[in-house]
């Protein structure tokens, strides 16, 4: 062994039991110089090398390089040690009493100015509005869980497995229970379903929350969003009172002069089925670009509660029988906020924000 | 499913104004998402002939052009096009003409220079872009008409009306021109007939039958085979293929556009086999064998297995995918000359799986998984036969007897009880027999007279139509939704509504928030991997089984992530000074047996003061945000214990409780959580469980008197080690202070040299009052003594 491997050893040891001697990390940054730097008793090993043989040379270089290895790594380890223990006595440094800001009187919350009122979100205001509108009208509001299984969002809907209207909606499975059994919401529909499985009837309710589609984000559509559907159960309910109530309900929440339409559509859960249209927002039926200059908004679905449905939920269809509708609570807000790009309604820019 | 008014009118009159007919549409449930209007447009448009071409003068970017526009010309165009040479024909507006979009073409000067009209490219014109067109003018084809020709006469255009029609799930009846023409004849009480046909080939015996063995007659109850000889070949008649571009299929030949047209004409989808490619020269329908493969027409590899109905020749190789699609081996190409055709019915459910299993669409699988009129198919051979027979060269057509093996799974047509009270209870209106005759039988529906209304029989084209309610929703439809009295339900004035406990006291915290300056956000539900652990959070959260992207494969156990990326998207864009709270789900990973994931309400807020202000204003705002809300919504008895929580500062941190129950936490967030979220200062943070909030304690709402007497106020300054929190001070000297004490506050917290290393000051003003009296300074001595005393109990001395 040449005497330059034999240093290099000797300097390992000794550069280790330096390392660990560091108790903070300004006399590691000096340690570190003094075993690993320039100037180091390590690197002036190199200097050496060229005196020897090429099979000497060959066997210093690589005790050099593992001295300089083991410590190199060696230092790492040290070195994050001690910045989490400078970090841990900062922090404890910083230790703060917060019963003493709770016990003392309350200021105004932030505790820094030049704020004004803050804002809720165009979604959640919109959310509020259509409450208090079916409120009025005589409706309780009913939520739900956003993870259902297939049951609920699906089968007792009318659409056992395979049904080719479950390509309506594009589902988020998660991965829980069997495959295919749990999933997220697509539509507020299973609240209807735990509403009528819980026997409580009649039955007036709203129900908005937040649902899902396997939808890539775009200008009109977002993969998470928020509708609100209603649902009314009782002796003698007809298709004139869910066109009645659709009615009242756009007159009340859109203001005087604005109307609604019914087309005829499909949804598995009812029949018959329509789409509703309410006079457009924004040009008051005139016609304009929001309304591809028809004068109508098309707003959601609605329809009779299918008899599937009620026999699914153990409800009696002749004696009972119920309509239900529903709609997008972001779309509607962003036609009525002439809003471009729906996305704008998740990046929550305190710019955006602050408008409504 | 695109309809063009010339084809709709093979069957009715159909003779109303177009936005008639689009209104119709739409009320009767065939959505119309757009109609085009050919040939709109063009009435003043010619052919015209370029005859040079110079540069303008005055300008780099528009040259001057002089074309033939049929009287020799020249005529002088200003033109910013570059695509066209000396001697193409072009389309040329003349000056007075009006293009689609009431365009009016007038003489103009450009830069000094008169343009006569203007020469027009493909968009322009309202026609159809050519595959090879480049941008700039529709160079029209070499010597296709003389100049001053009338464009339209020139390509043959017919001005045509095209309905866009979005067709639901449950009418597959209206994805051919019969069905949607049935409807509107019904609608507009015209009669509706099937079209006069050109003549039929006879059925030559020298042709032979098809021979067809159905072995899988449960997954295809019908299949008939017809062998046709001498087809012709080449491009289809030009009317065919025009009515085929507008319903928006590309025409190919005519072989294949005659299957095409007929599937769209009455609704069967039908596949034409070259014979010479069958193996035996016949068809055998089976079940597919796991293992088997087929090339389909699209050029892939596709899987066969058991539950597939699979068409063989007669030897036994898969031909084609049954009801989706055909297979490559015997598609028709220039050199057939015999086919043999198809036309099955196959089981929806069987077809929806085995598309489904194979991710393959085609126009056939769409139609056959909703539904189609299992009696159609020899109507369907019929005009398949007659069509190809009419095409110029299609005299020597001839055809076999058609092979019809039918298994008794094949669906009949159904009687149905309709009932005319429950009509008028489920509507609402008031009908009579007589009317619900008249608004059924137009569609095909036979009636007759039933016990309590009618006895309905279903036509086999709505075979969807299985229940009463089903014929209700047709009365509706046909009797016109807008007719139907709107109406408030009879119960609803006996209702009230209202909003539910949790309800209230969300919107209350809202209220509350937003009025002290804070914003509220929405942030996703979905989060993505290593999220949870930067945010210092443990990282077991349910995953999302089919996720659009990485970033959203979890979903959230906490709020924390999302509202530092919002604080993160608005830092990145030079805003400051945030104030950010959200109410929303998020979802723990299933206890116990559940297979759903435990979900909770939770409030989150987040603040981010700007920078260069106190370095503890976050934190302190955070606890001051708690103490907002808890007074409001009027919370008592709850605390604050300093405590270790995952993402929070471990120094400024503390569990919020009321009693037994932890409602929350509030705090600061962990610097190095902050860090790794890109953002840098100090964040406050406040956690609630919206549950647990509404649980929590409060104060009565019983009004207790206040008394009329005077105060008095006893300052104490305690000095006690940091380790014991303020809050256990005073939770003992306010036990001490019993009935007369009416307030306590911390007022003052003083650290300093002189009380030495880890200890400091609290200052505390307690108010003592009485109701019936005022306190005597030997009653206040007293309480004074009994809270120095209590204070001693937690640590606490008397500051000297």
């Amino acid at each position: 062994m040449t005497d330059i491997a034999t240093t290099a050893r000797n300097l390992l040891d000794a550069g280790l039991g330096r390392l660990a001697s560091a108790d903070d990390l300004e006399s590691f940054e000096v340690i570190q110089r003094d075993v690993l730097g320039k100037k180091s008793a390590l690197a002036a090993l190199n200097t050496h090398l060229r005196d020897l043989t090429p099979e000497q040379r060959r066997e210093a270089g690589e005790a050099i390089k593992a001295t300089r290895d083991t410590l190199t790594e060696e230092s790492a380890r040290i070195r994050a040690l001690l910045v989490e223990r400078h970090r841990r006595e900062q922090l404890a440094a910083e230790r703060m009493d917060l019963s003493e800001l709770a016990a003392a009187p309350a200021g105004p919350p932030l505790a820094w100015s030049g704020r004004g009122a803050g804002h809720s979100h165009l979604v959640t205001s919109t959310r509020d509005e259509l409450e208090d509108t079916f409120v009025a009208m005589g409706f309780t509001v009913a939520e739900g869980p956003e993870a259902e299984t297939d049951w609920y969002n699906f089968e007792a809907l009318n659409m056992p497995p395979d049904h080719p209207a479950r390509g309506m909606w594009d589902t988020l499975y998660l991965r829980l229970g069997q495959p295919g059994q749990v999933l997220l919401r697509t539509h507020t529909s299973p609240v209807q379903v735990h509403l009528m499985e819980s026997g409580m009837l009649p039955i007036y309710a709203v129900m908005p929350g937040r649902c899902y589609r396997r939808d890539t984000p775009d200008a009109r559509h977002l993969p998470v969003f928020h509708q609100i559907e209603g649902l009314v159960v009782d002796r003698g309910i007809t298709f004139g009172d869910l066109a009645g109530v659709i009615e009242a309900f756009t007159g009340a929440f859109f203001g005087p002069g604005m109307h609604s339409r019914l087309r005829p559509s499909f949804f598995p859960f009812t029949e018959p089925s329509a789409e509703f249209e309410v006079t457009c927002p924004i040009c008051a039926g005139g016609g304009c670009r929001t309304c591809s200059n028809s004068g109508w908004i098309e707003l959601g679905g609605c329809g009779m509660v299918d008899p599937n449905v009620f026999r699914a939920v153990g409800i009696d269809p002749e004696e009972y029988s119920g309509f239900a509708f529903g709609f997008g609570i972001d779309r509607l807000a962003q036609v009525r906020a002439s809003l471009s790009d729906m996305r704008a309604l998740l990046d929550n820019d305190v710019r955006f924000l602050s408008q409504f | 499913m695109r309809a063009p008014l010339s084809w709709l009118r093979d069957y009715a009159p159909l003779d109303a104004t177009v936005e008639r007919l689009t209104e119709v549409l739409s009320e009767l449930g065939l959505v119309v998402d757009g109609v085009e209007r050919l040939g709109e447009g063009l009435a003043d448009v010619v052919v015209a002939r370029i005859l040079d071409i110079r540069p303008h003068p005055d300008a780099d970017r528009i040259r001057l052009v002089d074309v033939d526009p049929g009287d020799g010309g020249p005529l002088q165009i200003v033109c910013g096009a570059w695509n066209f040479q000396v001697g193409d024909l072009v389309p040329l507006a003349p000056v007075g003409a009006v293009l689609p979009g009431d365009f009016t073409i007038s003489k103009r000067k450009m830069r000094g220079q008169v343009s006569h009209g203007m020469l027009c490219s493909a968009r322009e014109l309202g026609l159809p872009e050519p595959p090879d067109a480049t941008d700039g003018l529709l160079i029209l084809t070499p010597d296709l008409a003389p100049a001053g020709t009338p464009l339209t006469e020139a390509l043959g255009i017919e001005p045509d009306v095209v309905f866009d029609l979005d067709v639901t799930p449950n009418r597959p009846d209206a994805l051919c021109m019969a069905g949607v023409a049935r409807d509107l004849a019904a609608a507009l009480g015209e009669e509706w007939h099937w079209p006069d046909a050109p003549p039929l080939p006879p059925v030559v015996d020298t042709v032979g039958a098809a021979p067809v063995t159905v072995e899988a007659g449960d997954l295809c109850p019908r299949f008939t085979g017809t062998l046709i000889t001498s087809v012709p070949s080449g491009p289809s008649p030009a009317w065919m293929a025009r009515r085929l571009a507008l319903a928006g299929m590309r025409p190919i030949s005519v072989v294949v556009d005659t299957s095409n047209y007929v599937m769209l004409d009455v609704g069967q989808p039908n596949h034409a086999y070259d014979r010479r490619h069958l193996g035996g020269g016949g068809i055998l329908v089976r079940r597919g064998r796991e293992g088997e493969k087929l090339e389909t027409l699209d050029g892939e590899q596709r899987d066969l297995g058991s539950g597939d109905c699979v068409i063989c020749d007669a030897d036994g190789s898969p031909v084609g995918v049954g009801g989706i699609m055909g297979g490559a081996s015997s598609e028709i190409s220039s050199a057939t000359t015999d086919v043999l055709l198809e036309c099955a019915w196959f089981e929806p459910s069987a077809i929806a799986a085995t598309g489904k299993r194979l991710g393959l669409s085609s126009e056939a699988r769409t139609r056959f998984e909703r539904g189609v009129d299992p009696n159609v198919a020899l109507r369907a051979v019929e005009r398949f036969c007659s069509l190809l027979a009419a095409v110029p060269d299609g005299e020597a057509v001839r055809r076999g007897p058609t092979s019809d093996v039918c298994d008794s799974s094949l669906p009949a047509a159904p009687r149905l009880a309709l009932r005319t009270r429950r009509v008028n209870q489920i509507l609402g209106v008031d009908l009579d027999v007589a009317t619900l005759e008249s608004l059924l039988r137009p569609l095909g529906f036979q009636t007759d007279t039933g016990p309590e209304g009618l006895t309905v029989k279903v036509p086999t084209w709505r075979l969807e139509v299985t229940r009463e309610i089903d014929l209700i929703e047709e009365v509706a439809r046909m009797w016109g939704y807008h007719r139907i009295p709107r109406t408030v339900p009879a119960g609803s004035a006996r209702r009230t509504g209202g909003l539910t406990a949790p309800q209230k006291q969300r919107r209350r915290i809202r209220q509350m928030l937003t009025g002290t300056g804070l914003d509220e956000a929405w942030t996703t539900t979905f989060l993505g991997p290593g999220d949870l652990e930067r945010a210092g959070l443990d990282p077991a959260a349910v995953e999302v089984e089919n996720p659009l992207d990485r970033s959203e494969s979890l979903l959230r156990t906490s709020l924390l992530p999302g509202l530092l990326k919002a604080l993160r998207f608005n830092v990145d864009r030079q805003l400051e000074d945030l104030a950010l709270f959200e109410i929303g789900r998020v979802f723990a990973p299933p206890a116990g047996d559940s297979i759903l994931p435990a979900e909770s309400e939770q409030l989150a807020v987040v603040l981010l003061p700007p920078p260069g202000g106190a370095p503890t204003a976050a934190v302190t705002s955070a606890v001051r945000t708690w103490q907002w809300l808890a007074e409001a919504l009027r919370i008592s008895g709850s605390s604050l214990e300093a405590a270790t929580v995952a993402g929070l500062h471990p120094g400024r941190a503390a569990r919020i409780t009321a009693g037994p129950v932890v409602l929350g936490e509030v705090g600061e967030i962990d610097p190095a959580v902050v860090d790794a979220y890109g953002l840098s200062g100090r964040v406050g943070w406040l956690r609630l469980g919206m549950g647990q909030l509404l649980d929590a304690p409060r104060r009565p709402g019983q009004a207790a008197d206040v008394s009329r007497y005077p105060a008095a106020d006893v300052d104490l300054a305690f000095v006690l080690a940091d380790e014991v929190p303020a809050a256990s001070l005073l939770r003992a000297v306010g036990a001490a202070g019993g009935e007369l004490l009416e307030d306590l506050t911390l007022f003052d917290v003083y650290r300093g040299e002189r009380l030495g290393e880890g200890r400091r000051s609290l200052a505390v003003r307690a108010r003592f009052r009485a109701m019936d009296r005022t306190l005597s300074d030997t009653e206040l001595q007293a309480a004074r003594a009994s809270l120095i005393d209590a204070a001693s109990g937690v640590g606490a001395e008397l500051r000297a």
